[in-house]
């Protein structure tokens, strides 16, 4: 009798046990993915500044870049990339890379703000380039229909409609937006980091930018108003709940159901 | 039946529920019905109560989709969004997304009731398919259910016609995107397909008319089919009664089992609750088709993760699989200065093409092969027709390949592999993966099948070893009871049928292919262990030390 009612527990547990797992994840992501607030950030830079970034790159980046960031069979020259493109790839830890691959991973900053704002002033010092966006195009006060419109045209095709992130070819992928700060946002479309295109201000206007962003963010603290997102992955993510949660737990019910106490 | 209790005028019921239930029975002889379907017995079996859940899921799709019909607008003319999600305030955007918004922000229990229209649907969809695996690879579609496993097959289609019609309707970008991938399949068929896409959209894709059209498919025509096989398939389960699985007592002259009524009755109400419930919580936990995030539909964005409903997956995976180029063959092909896409004409037809003739033909062909044609109600274990079974395995490995597929680039992201090794890996899956498949299972299903005649034969190993006098060692076995050795042992296993003569004395060329496929088909089977041979088992040697052993474990 005792084996019986533990043989006829089991395969319910494991189903709960499944239920509690994806309650959890799904938690731990909701948790994770919190507001990430822009900083401020001037753009200009002294002597000293360009002076002590150059001291900075030498040291960190001059192996791949070269001297003068001039380039070397392991890493593009930077001259003329501009301030936005350091603070984006420095900012966010994808530099200095942790290992070839696909694309750079970001991964923990690896520079306080101070030095990251020297490395700028020293690459921006090279060559005329974007520079770090200013505090008024990053305040989320756009108008977030339009910059949805942008965003379903020009990003989802690799973000995803819900900036849920996508696949690339041979191992890149864009990745998701949830946690990106408003200026790393902006950067990253200034400069086209890694397999992006560049959208320059012809493309997307400054003020587009900002809506982009202001959509963004309003998309990450609206939440989801049916409920656990899914990972906002759509139909592939939907139809594997139904199959694994869903049926699963019609399952167990049919079993309890026919079950007999012989 | 009726006829003869409206000849006793003189009975008069007691109670005013009596002389009202007469009054109706009198008329429309509703106890010779009860009668008949409260004797009605099912057997029981988790198993066998998919067909409850889509039945259960269809029943809650008519209700939930009622509730939509009420606040959704078909129309296609462009308005500019005012409700409440401000993401999209001022979008331009046709009236049948504004209503879907609407129904999702601004309707009581609109999102609700969307959300519990969808899940239903995928379940509906997906207790289909895992019927219809059940009733395959037990065996349940032979002789005399063949026709009903068709209907059943018939169904299927409808559900994911039914699914996608619906899928559609909100005219969200996704979704957008679905129609355009139909759009060009319908286009990809030679001479015929540009019209066909013309005449659908009435003119170029998107037009102002296709949600139109399609509500009126999704709502009418494709439930009311639906309905109308459901009554069908019903009424043949009640004509040829419900298989059961193979058990002491039970043939094919039999069925063992609860009556319908009261308790069979009971269950299946309370399943439907069950079912309803469960999907309740879906929809009220977990979002299903966010088609705000989406926007509205534009023939120039394609979102990253654009994949269909799970059921029309396998299609959309043929399709990402096919290659453009076949070393320096283009499959593209430019003839008589016509453009013939072969690079979307096969993949979107043929596999499914494919998969649906070899399961609407698969009852004849194995009719056919065996000549078996005696009615079955007992069901075969799995691993008793091992060749069916790993057909059915290879067919499904097929499927799943072309299902994985339609999710490869989340694959690639999500577990941090190139998307083109996906590709490449699927494409060698797609024809690899069945044939290792079909080897797997027969070998698996065969193996069962020995282990199962060992045990029949000898006992199960009881890992106690003894040392007789003489010296030797042996290790006991305990033999099972007669129930449980039945379901060893008592199951039918057809041999190798070779190549007769037809009446003129030939051998034909057809029925020298039915004996090689016969051959294929048998000739590794593993047969059940006879009473002689179990009587020769227990015969021999250790028979006097199985002797109290079996004693012993009468206590079981």
């Amino acid at each position: 009798m005792k084996a019986l009612s533990q043989k006829r527990r089991h395969p319910l547990a494991a189903i709960a046990l499944l239920l509690m797992g994806l309650l959890i994840t799904g938690g731990l992501y909701a948790a994770a993915t919190t507001v990430n607030e822009a900083k401020a950030s001037t753009t200009s830079y002294s002597a000293n500044d360009v002076e002590e970034g150059g001291k900075l790159f030498a040291a960190n980046c001059a192996t791949c870049h070269g001297m003068g960031a001039s380039g070397s069979g392991a890493g593009p020259s930077l001259v003329g990339v501009g301030a936005a493109a350091v603070d984006f790839q420095v900012g966010t830890g994808r530099m200095p890379m942790q290992m070839n691959g696909p694309q750079a991973l970001e991964k923990p900053v690896q520079f306080n703000d101070e030095q990251t704002r020297q490395l700028a002033a020293y690459v921006a010092s090279l060559g005329a380039g974007p520079a770090v966006p200013e505090e008024s195009l990053l305040d989320e006060g756009g108008d977030a229909a339009a910059g949805g419109e942008l965003f379903r045209t020009n990003c989802a095709m690799c973000h995803n409609a819900a900036a849920a992130g996508g696949a690339l070819t041979r191992g890149k992928f864009a990745p998701a937006l949830a946690d990106v700060s408003g200026k790393h946002i902006y950067e990253a479309m200034v400069t086209g980091p890694q397999n992006m295109p560049v959208f320059s201000d012809s493309n997307i206007t400054p003020e587009g930018k900002r809506d982009i962003i202001t959509f963004l963010k309003q998309i990450e603290t609206t939440g989801s108003p049916g409920g656990a997102d899914l990972g906002s992955l759509g139909p592939v993510a939907e139809g594997l709940f139904v199959w694994v949660a869903g049926l699963g737990v019609i399952i167990a019910f049919t079993i309890w159901l026919t079950s007999r106490t012989s | 039946m009726s006829a003869a209790s409206t000849a006793e005028p003189a009975f008069a019921a007691k109670t005013k529920t009596g002389r009202f239930t007469d009054f109706v029975d009198s008329r429309v002889g509703g106890s010779g019905i009860l009668r008949e379907f409260g004797r009605k017995v099912f057997p029981d079996h988790w198993s066998f109560m998919f067909g409850e859940v889509a039945l259960y899921s269809f029943v809650i799709l008519l209700l939930s989709g009622t509730f939509l019909t009420f606040f959704f607008d078909p129309s296609m003319a462009e308005t500019h969004y005012d409700g409440s999600y401000v993401p999209l305030k001022g979008v331009e955007m046709s009236v049948a997304y504004n209503s879907s918004l609407d129904i999702s922000f601004d309707v009581r229990g609109g999102l609700f009731m969307r959300q519990v229209h969808h899940w239903a649907a995928l379940l509906f969809v997906a207790s289909i398919a895992v019927h219809m695996l059940r009733v395959f690879f037990t065996g349940a579609f032979r002789r005399p259910r063949e026709m009903n496993w068709v209907v059943g097959g018939v169904l299927l289609i409808l559900a994911m016609a039914a699914g996608f019609t619906g899928y559609s309707l909100p005219d969200d970008l996704l979704s957008g995107n679905g129609l355009r991938i139909i759009d060009g399949v319908i286009k990809s068929i030679p001479v015929i397909g540009t019209y066909i896409s013309f005449f659908l959209f009435g003119g170029e894709f998107p037009g102002t008319a296709i949600i139109g059209r399609l509500y009126v498919l999704h709502i009418l025509l494709v439930p009311a089919l639906i309905l109308l096989m459901i009554v069908l398939h019903l009424f043949m389960v009640v004509i040829h009664k419900h298989t059961q699985y193979p058990g002491p007592g039970r043939n094919d002259n039999n069925v063992v089992g609860y009556p319908l009524g009261p308790v069979y009755a009971a269950k299946a109400g309370g399943f439907f609750f069950i079912v309803f419930g469960v999907l309740a919580l879906m929809a009220g936990f977990f979002t299903i088709n966010p088609i705000w995030n989406y926007g509205p539909y534009d023939p120039s964005p394609v979102s990253a993760g654009t994949q269909p409903d799970w059921y029309i997956g396998f299609v959309d995976g043929a399709l990402r699989l096919m290659p453009g180029t076949l070393g320096d063959w283009q499959v593209e092909q430019d003839w008589f200065g016509y453009v013939f896409s072969f690079n979307v004409l096969l993949p979107a037809l043929v596999p499914a093409g494919i998969l649906f003739t070899v399961m609407f033909m698969y009852p004849w062909i194995e009719r056919w092969i065996t000549k078996d044609d005696r009615e079955h109600h007992v069901l075969d274990r799995p691993r008793n027709a091992p060749t069916r079974t790993a057909i059915g395995m290879a067919g499904f490995v097929w499927y799943c390949v072309m299902w994985a597929a339609a999710g490869s680039d989340l694959i690639a992201t999500h577990f941090g592999v190139s998307l083109n090794d996906v590709t490449y890996w699927l494409r060698t899956l797609f024809f690899v993966g069945p044939i290792i498949a079909f080897i797997v299972t027969k070998r698996v299903a065969l193996a069962l099948q020995r282990k199962d005649r060992e045990i029949a034969l000898h006992g199960r190993e009881t890992g106690r070893i003894v040392r007789l006098p003489h010296g030797e060692f042996i290790e006991v076995h305990a033999p099972l009871d007669e129930y449980k050795r039945y379901k060893l042992v008592g199951f039918e296993s057809p041999e190798v049928l070779p190549a007769v003569p037809n009446e003129h004395g030939v051998v034909t060329r057809k029925e020298k292919r039915r004996a090689f496929l016969s051959k294929w088909f048998f000739e590794d089977r593993v047969a059940p262990a006879t009473p002689a041979e179990l009587e020769a088992a227990h015969g021999h040697g250790h028979a006097a030390v199985e002797a109290p052993e079996e004693a012993k474990s009468l206590s079981h």
